[in-house]
């Protein structure tokens, strides 16, 4: 790990990325059994923005409004009326309910005849996709929200140094992310100390710091000295104050808050390499005398954020 | 600034923060919430009022207790006085203007992570006397203050064609209120300072804003 250079491992994050847009496509599905009555419901899924599509493992003999209940998760007494009911190919329905259905949420259909029941949610590992791509493209930290920009600009002039410091970043963040999360899971919201919110966390990231700074030192010398100026910088970066406040907001779950960290950690590692391969082909330019400096980089900057707002059309659950 | 140098006139620190140190333009410091809440002039108003209080505030702290905090813990200590005053700001806030702490909350909260405060700390007010301090940290807020109301108000007018919600542009370039639109912005108000200020200085040779990164 100590001479793996920080240049040649950020060449896999764009990789891993791809893996990921790849990993629900690999899972597999089950082909719907021809005859006979329905036994199951194989899948369900919601389709924007109000219907629902059930595939059975044989075809439905009933398919009229009457033989389907729906309901929210949240509230499984209340039945949404479902107002058509259309049946595809290979035992497919497809409900129309009178509601705007989220994707994220979960439902619950349930049919009379033959009686069979499902729970309509997405995936865990589909929320946690999302949840990830979100933080680490639609809403980049740096690009759209703004955040951690003193080191974003303060950093970035050389590709190697840029990237290192985006590494110790996602890892540091993971560990503080993961650290404040549970303080404040299991501290202050039994207790009611909310209002503590920003005294604790700030004095965890800064703990949390210090000790991954002195166990390093400690048991892998070589990667500290490689790493090391860029831990002590890292107190100084919104963003690691951010993503606990946002996660304590949500009231996340410890999978919801480590892939928030992972990606927002990924998503300025990410940015601040973009920016410095930019800045490093700068240098050769000719800037006018007064956007020397700063101004252009924030118009460089700017460019990029242009770019970015591309991914808002990124949208995994439809 | 040794211990044995006479402090600045109150002026003169006032005059510093605003023009010459300013956090924003010219030392290019906590440059997130100056991107992030400028979209129109009241946010940067409320964010700017926000760290204004929570400079001086913090600037007093220090200076009146700086005998007793040993020098090897100093910057802990500085952050949990600024995590305190940035608490309670952040709650009267949210008690006094909830709307406006809405859309800015997140932001008042990051003040505990900007480098302006805490480098005034370090630098000024763990060295000087209550009342020089008091004017450093008056000084450097309203420069934030201002910095952050040019930058809303020019966002604004050009972003939604009005000035503290009061319409005036009929067709307004919605870029500008975007994101990336802030990010221009800056770069635009940037260098129209550095112009200036070359031309103010008759073609001297200055360090452009910016020159020097404090994280």
């Amino acid at each position: 790990m100590a001479d793996l250079r920080p240049a040649r491992a950020a060449a896999f994050v764009p990789l891993a990325i791809v893996a990921l847009f790849a990993l629900p496509a690999l899972r597999p599905t089950p082909l719907p059994a021809q005859g006979g009555t329905p036994h199951a419901i194989v899948n369900a899924r919601v389709l924007a923005p109000d219907r629902v599509r059930l595939q059975f493992d044989a075809p439905l003999a009933r398919t009229d409004a009457a033989n389907f209940r729906f309901t929210e998760g949240s509230a499984p007494d209340a039945p949404v009326p479902v107002t058509h009911v259309e049946s595809g190919p290979d035992g497919s329905v497809t409900l129309t309910v009178a509601q705007t259905l989220r994707a994220s949420e979960r439902y619950h259909v349930e049919v009379s005849e033959p009686p069979l029941s499902r729970d309509v949610a997405p995936s865990a590992w589909m929320l946690l996709l999302t949840v990830f791509l979100s933080s680490a493209l639609i809403n980049n930290f740096v690009f759209t929200r703004y955040l951690g920009l003193c080191i974003f600009f303060g950093v970035s002039k050389r590709v190697e140094t840029a990237v290192g410091m985006g590494i110790t970043f996602t890892a540091v963040m993971v560990f503080t992310a993961m650290s404040s999360w549970a303080v404040d899971t299991f501290v202050l919201q039994p207790h009611h100390l909310g209002f503590l919110q920003v005294l604790v966390f700030i004095g965890t990231v800064a703990a949390v710091v210090q000790f991954l700074d002195t166990m390093l030192k400690k048991t892998h010398p070589a990667l500290h000295k490689g790493f090391g100026v860029y831990l002590m910088l890292i107190t100084t970066n919104c963003i690691i104050l951010a993503v606990p406040l946002i996660n304590a907001q949500a009231h996340a779950s410890l999978p919801e808050a480590f892939s928030l960290a992972l990606g927002s950690g990924l998503g300025f590692l990410l940015a601040i390499f973009l920016m410095s391969s930019a800045r490093e082909k700068m240098e050769l330019a000719r800037v006018p005398k007064s956007f020397e400096g700063l101004p252009i980089a924030f118009a460089l900057a700017g460019l990029f954020a242009l770019a970015f707002m591309g991914f808002s059309g990124l949208d995994f659950l439809r | 600034m040794s211990d044995t140098a006479p402090p600045p006139g109150p002026l003169q620190l006032l005059v510093n923060g605003i023009l010459h140190e300013n956090p924003v333009f010219r030392l290019a410091l906590s440059l997130c919430p100056a991107v992030a809440v400028t979209t129109t002039v009241l946010n940067g108003l409320i964010l700017g009022v926000a760290v204004l209080a929570v400079q001086v505030l913090s600037s007093v702290t220090v200076a009146l207790v700086r005998g007793a905090i040993h020098p090897r813990v100093r910057i802990p200590v500085y952050t949990i006085i600024i995590a305190v005053w940035v608490s309670a700001i952040d709650m009267t806030l949210a008690a006094f203007f909830p709307a406006l702490y809405a859309q800015v909350g997140l932001y008042v909260k990051l003040i505990v992570a900007f480098a302006i405060i805490i480098s005034r700390l370090e630098v000024f007010a763990s060295r000087q006397p209550l009342v020089p301090s008091f004017f450093d940290g008056l000084g450097m807020g309203l420069g934030f203050l201002l910095a952050l109301v040019t930058i809303g108000a020019f966002r604004e007018l050009l972003g939604n064609g009005s000035f503290a919600g009061i319409a005036l542009v009929p067709r307004p370039l919605l870029f500008f209120a975007l994101p990336a639109g802030g990010f221009f912005s800056i770069a635009l108000l940037m260098a129209f300072f550095n112009r200036i200020d070359r031309a103010a200085s008759g073609g001297a040779k200055r360090p452009a804003a910016g020159g020097s990164h404090h994280g």
